[in-house]
């Protein structure tokens, strides 16, 4: 790889031991992937995966107090993702002991290290940090150093900003130098197409299965998507941002998909349209008849299969406003409907706290506590990472929660039947 | 014996016991019970994956395609191999993914011991290769099935 003077110097030392081997870290990595340069990250801020104090995950916290020790702090703010506890969030005080005694005992701690790394401030834990409320939003093109997985594709995909699948620590690294290595979605031949799906289906279908449906058949690869546009519109509004909020989070999380172009309707696909395909593209078709193929295939994780569930998590990738407003008029309609007051299941909804905040100012915020449904700003999965918890008949809208707890996956409708005292089917 | 040429993308050497994962392996699902729970032969826990799920890790030499899944996964690997928990090797059969490769090199650069990893050992060494197969991997990116 060939380094700028000022590059060289950091890796040969000369701004000290510790950024010469971030900065060494930083080129090895760049050269598994035939990187010729490091090129400097130009949005506002990073965003960081790592969210959470475990215990036992010393050497992570160890190299923190080291970077900090030695000055090594990033050169730009940062968000990061969800904390994995909030009282406000149904437990009881077993679960609170293995939580913050023997899981997260470090999360305070942690929390502390975060703001002298260059936390932007002390509302800045979400996965939605695209969001307006929240203002860690790229422009197109910029180069970023980013981790977590559905905000990359989120960030690639829907903004046009540029940034790889990093791991967690190397996107700390790269906001610490100031720059990434130039390979895989930094170029514009690492973003063509070499899968396309054609969506064929007779309405259109959940995000979340969608996106899990295309992760699982093309990995890592990048799918042109066609078929798509058509049922959720030509231009980026709200409705549409939410829905490829949700479905790429499951495209990157069911397999490990960090760019996806919709036909028509995401900025490169826009101006470039199928020139985005690379030669010898791969075709996926996905009908009615696949998706379902693929959503019967789902394992359920639960000892009792028929177990009553005991709690349900709404909100993995966290909310937008207006998903919280919508569920909570649906949540609300289906519970009059049945004459009810309060959800059958206790229900989390989970959002980012600035866009908690501002739902809070809206009348819908009265409506949805009078449901008996809880607001929260915790990261879902971390609570299921307890044993207990995962012991627990929980379910989900969620692929991404899905895929990495035993939390069992239903569609959004199926969902607002169960929790509004209906049946699954 | 059947012997494949890969890439070293950290070179080391190693002589293990095969751990095959046919599909992509998701390292936070995998990994995050083991870690959290003191588990020092890092069973895997990812119920999507029916080669591994329950099965020690922590010494084996790991033959997966590629990893998959959360963007946490460089830092856990890193964390596993600072904890002693990781596989002794890593052998892939694709190219190394970012995630993977950043787990690996983390490991080389801030631990004192490496984790010798080879990728783009191909098609054929995913077929041929079974769990429980002996394994010796050398500097130059050799892989011998014993």
């Amino acid at each position: 790889m060939e380094l700028t003077k000022e590059q060289q110097q950091i890796l040969d030392g000369e701004k000290g031991d510790t950024l010469a081997k971030i900065m060494k870290t930083l080129v090895m990595y760049g050269e598994t992937f035939g990187a010729e340069k490091m090129v400097p990250v130009t949005s506002k801020m990073g965003h960081l995966v790592t969210s959470f104090g475990l215990g036992v995950m010393k050497p992570v916290y160890e190299l923190m107090d080291k970077l900090i020790a030695d000055g090594a702090v990033s050169s730009q703010k940062f968000s990061v993702d969800p904390r994995p506890l909030d009282k406000n969030v149904p437990s009881d005080p077993i679960k609170n002991l293995v939580f913050k005694k023997f899981m997260y005992s470090a999360q305070e701690s942690y929390d502390k290290q975060l703001e002298k790394l260059g936390l932007l401030n002390k509302n800045a834990y979400t996965c939605t940090c695209y969001l307006d409320e929240i203002g860690n939003t790229p422009e197109k093109g910029e180069v970023l150093s980013w981790a977590e997985s559905s905000a990359v594709v989120y960030a690639n995909s829907v903004l046009g900003a540029r940034c790889n699948r990093n791991s967690g620590i190397i996107e700390l690294f790269g906001s610490i130098v100031g720059y990434v290595p130039y390979f895989g979605l930094l170029t514009d031949e690492g973003r063509k197409a070499t899968w396309v799906v054609e969506v064929k289906t007779s309405k259109t279908p959940e995000a979340q299965v969608l996106g899990s449906a295309i992760g699982m058949k093309v990995m890592e690869d990048v799918p042109y998507v066609k078929g798509l546009s058509e049922m959720i519109g030509t231009e980026l509004n709200d409705e549409n941002r939410a829905y490829l909020k949700d479905f790429g989070a499951a495209t990157a999380s069911n397999g490990a998909v960090g760019l996806y172009h919709i036909a028509g309707l995401t900025p490169e696909a826009k101006e470039q349209g199928e020139s985005l395909i690379a030669e010898n593209a791969k075709t996926y078709v996905i009908d009615d008849a696949e998706l379902e193929r693929v959503k019967n295939g789902y394992p359920v994780m639960w000892k009792d299969k028929n177990a009553v569930p005991k709690l349900c998590f709404i909100g993995c990738p966290h909310l937008t406003l207006a998903q919280l407003k919508e569920w909570t008029e649906k949540i609300s309609a289906g519970l009059a409907a049945k004459g009810l007051k309060k959800v059958k299941v206790p229900t989390v909804l989970t959002a980012a706290p600035d866009v908690a905040e501002e739902f809070s100012k809206l009348p819908d915020a009265a409506r949805l506590k009078a449901t008996g449904a809880v607001l929260s700003y915790i990261c879902p999965l971390m609570y299921m990472n307890n044993p207990l918890a995962g012991k627990m008949p929980v379910i989900t809208n969620s692929n991404k929660l899905r895929t990495y707890t035993t939390a069992r996956y239903y569609t959004s409708d199926e969902i607002l039947r169960i929790i509004t005292g209906g049946a699954a089917k | 014996m059947k012997t494949f040429k890969g890439r070293a993308v950290v070179p080391g050497t190693a002589e293990a016991t095969a751990l095959v994962s046919h599909g992509g392996f998701n390292t936070l699902a995998s990994y995050q019970k083991s870690l959290m729970f003191g588990d020092k032969t890092g069973k895997c826990g990812d119920q999507n994956n029916p080669d591994l799920f329950g099965k020690p890790m922590a010494g084996t030499a790991l033959c997966l395609p590629q990893t998959i899944g959360s963007t946490t996964g460089g830092m856990v690997l890193y964390c596993a191999h600072a904890m002693e928990r990781s596989p002794a090797c890593l052998l892939f059969s694709n190219h190394i993914d970012s995630l993977a490769a950043a787990g690996a090199i983390l490991a080389d650069v801030w631990t004192d011991r490496r984790l010798p990893t080879v990728d783009c050992l191909g098609e054929e060494f995913i077929k041929t290769v079974k769990t429980g197969d002996r394994i010796k991997v050398y500097e130059d990116g050799t892989v011998e099935i014993l």
